[in-house]
């Protein structure tokens, strides 16, 4: 007989162990960072692979997905990702996409809430209110967690064949180049180019194949530094925080397009989410 | 010749398939970045209104043009006129403190309070001291800085316009403008020159 509880513990412990050597491989490392951090973060993740945190994410958000839940006290079993009602495998691999529902482009994010609010009854504007980590953000962690855990290893393929991709496209692409705020920073700034640093934070160029399928492909990720798991919206979120903008509007069309831009970008490249980040 | 003209006219702007296309999809940008925001502490939604600068460097397609080669030099016109000598005509303030205004990346975020010292961030892009290993590369190295270029008043004048509005250089330079958007302040400003400039300094050793 199996007892869920005691298995979310051993899961715990096995978890805790990995972190306590791991992290003492991290500080070991802080003396040769300059030449080896990308190294021991390699490392790191292989050492951690077949234990990522966001196994618990992953884990809460499969019960999520199967409980009765909303005013409507239905489940998200009906949720068409895209693939078709309930299909997971593959479906995080082909978004963003257009879906005939709604008439409108959508992330794994934005798809998400459709389906909370029409399937359960849940308040759209609720879940893009609430704060991140907290409430129903948390619920939207741990299925984004379940959703795209189910693509992993998948190729990335992110159609731009009906009129509103394409245009989803286009529109993302001007936002990456858009520049704003007090620092005159777009996405481009940092991102538009090969090789380049923040300190030693090694910054993918997201315009080309390989640096959006590197970028793009692996968050959502668990983040080791702030020990939670971000989903590409409060990932996005950040980088607009730390590039001077206003704050991004969880679940809009903005950071959709700019999905897509990356998500085109990256096609023919492989998912490996969740990703594991410092 | 009147007609004919007027006529090619409306042909070019209003009929033309291509600029009503452009016109339309420039509607749909607009709207989407209108309702993509909201405000946020002191992040409010005046920093997504471009200044001229900004527009056109969001065009990296125009850029490349020789039209927009023109308007490169327009702009950088533009943002020399702006720039403040210091008003006590000092130039060079304390390297020390210079050091840790280029080592904090703070302020200007929708986390930061209005009265958060901001910091140059300029180790996020720049090598500087070379003991500080941890440096980023998004622009030059400035180590000897004042060593390899010399302490003429030519040098500490450009260096200070630069340090105020590198768009009066190079109009879609990745730097930020700090004195035009007061993301520090005069005496800040004297104190990241002395860091390059002061020949005591350690990145002049």
């Amino acid at each position: 007989m199996k007892l869920p509880f005691h298995n979310s513990m051993q899961t715990h412990f096995r978890l805790l162990v990995k972190f306590v050597v791991a992290s003492g491989i991290l500080i070991g490392a802080t003396t040769v960072f300059a030449q080896s951090t990308a190294d021991e973060i390699a490392k790191y993740r292989q050492m951690i692979a077949d234990g990522n945190p966001s196994e618990l994410y992953e884990d809460a958000g499969a019960e999520l997905w199967k409980k009765p839940a909303g005013p409507k006290n239905a489940t998200l079993e009906k949720c068409n990702l895209g693939l078709g009602p309930g299909v997971i495998k593959g479906a995080s691999a082909q978004l963003p996409r257009y879906f005939a529902d709604t008439n409108k482009v959508q992330d794994l994010e934005s798809r998400l809430i459709t389906c909370m609010s029409t399937l359960q009854g849940i308040s759209a504007q609720e879940i893009i209110e609430a704060p991140f980590q907290k409430g129903l953000k948390k619920d939207m962690d741990a299925l984004v967690a379940y959703v795209v855990t189910a693509s992993k290893d998948q190729k990335i393929k992110v159609s731009t064949k009906h009129p509103k991709e394409k245009e989803a496209y286009e529109l993302g692409k001007r936002a990456f180049y858009f520049q704003g705020g007090p620092m005159d920073f777009s996405c481009a700034t940092c991102h538009g180019s090969e090789g380049k640093r923040i300190r030693l934070q090694d910054l993918p160029n997201l315009t080309s194949q390989a640096g959006a399928a590197a970028g793009w492909g692996s968050w959502p990720a668990y983040r080791v530094s702030s020990g939670q798991f971000w989903t590409m919206g409060l990932r996005l979120n950040d980088c607009y925080r730390q590039q001077r903008f206003p704050f991004p509007i969880y679940g809009s069309d903005l950071l959709t397009a700019v999905s897509m831009y990356m998500a085109v970008n990256a096609n023919g490249g492989t998912m490996q989410t969740p990703g594991l980040k410092r | 010749m009147k007609t004919k003209l007027l006529l090619s006219f409306a042909l070019l702007v209003g009929l033309n398939p291509l600029a009503m296309a452009q016109t339309s999809f420039d509607a749909k940008f607009q709207k989407m970045m209108a309702e993509g925001f909201r405000a946020e502490g002191i992040a409010g939604l005046d920093r997504i209104k471009q200044d001229e600068t900004q527009k056109f460097c969001s065009d990296p397609k125009q850029i490349n043009t020789k039209q927009g080669a023109a308007k490169a030099i327009e702009i950088q016109k533009i943002n020399m006129a702006s720039i403040k000598q210091p008003a006590d005509g000092k130039y060079i303030g304390d390297w020390k403190s210079g050091e840790a205004i280029a080592q904090s990346g703070r302020g200007a975020t929708w986390t930061d309070k209005a009265d958060t010292v901001n910091g140059g961030g300029c180790y996020n892009c720049h090598e500087i001291n070379k003991k500080e290993i941890s440096y980023g590369n998004i622009g030059p190295s400035l180590w000897n800085y004042g060593k390899n270029r010399g302490y003429s008043q030519e040098v500490l004048v450009y260096t200070w316009n630069r340090i105020n509005n590198s768009k009066a250089y190079n109009a879609c330079s990745n730097m930020p403008r700090f004195g035009h958007f007061n993301l520090l302040t005069q005496e800040q400003m004297q104190d990241v020159m002395a860091l390059l400039l002061d020949p005591q300094s350690p990145v002049n050793q």
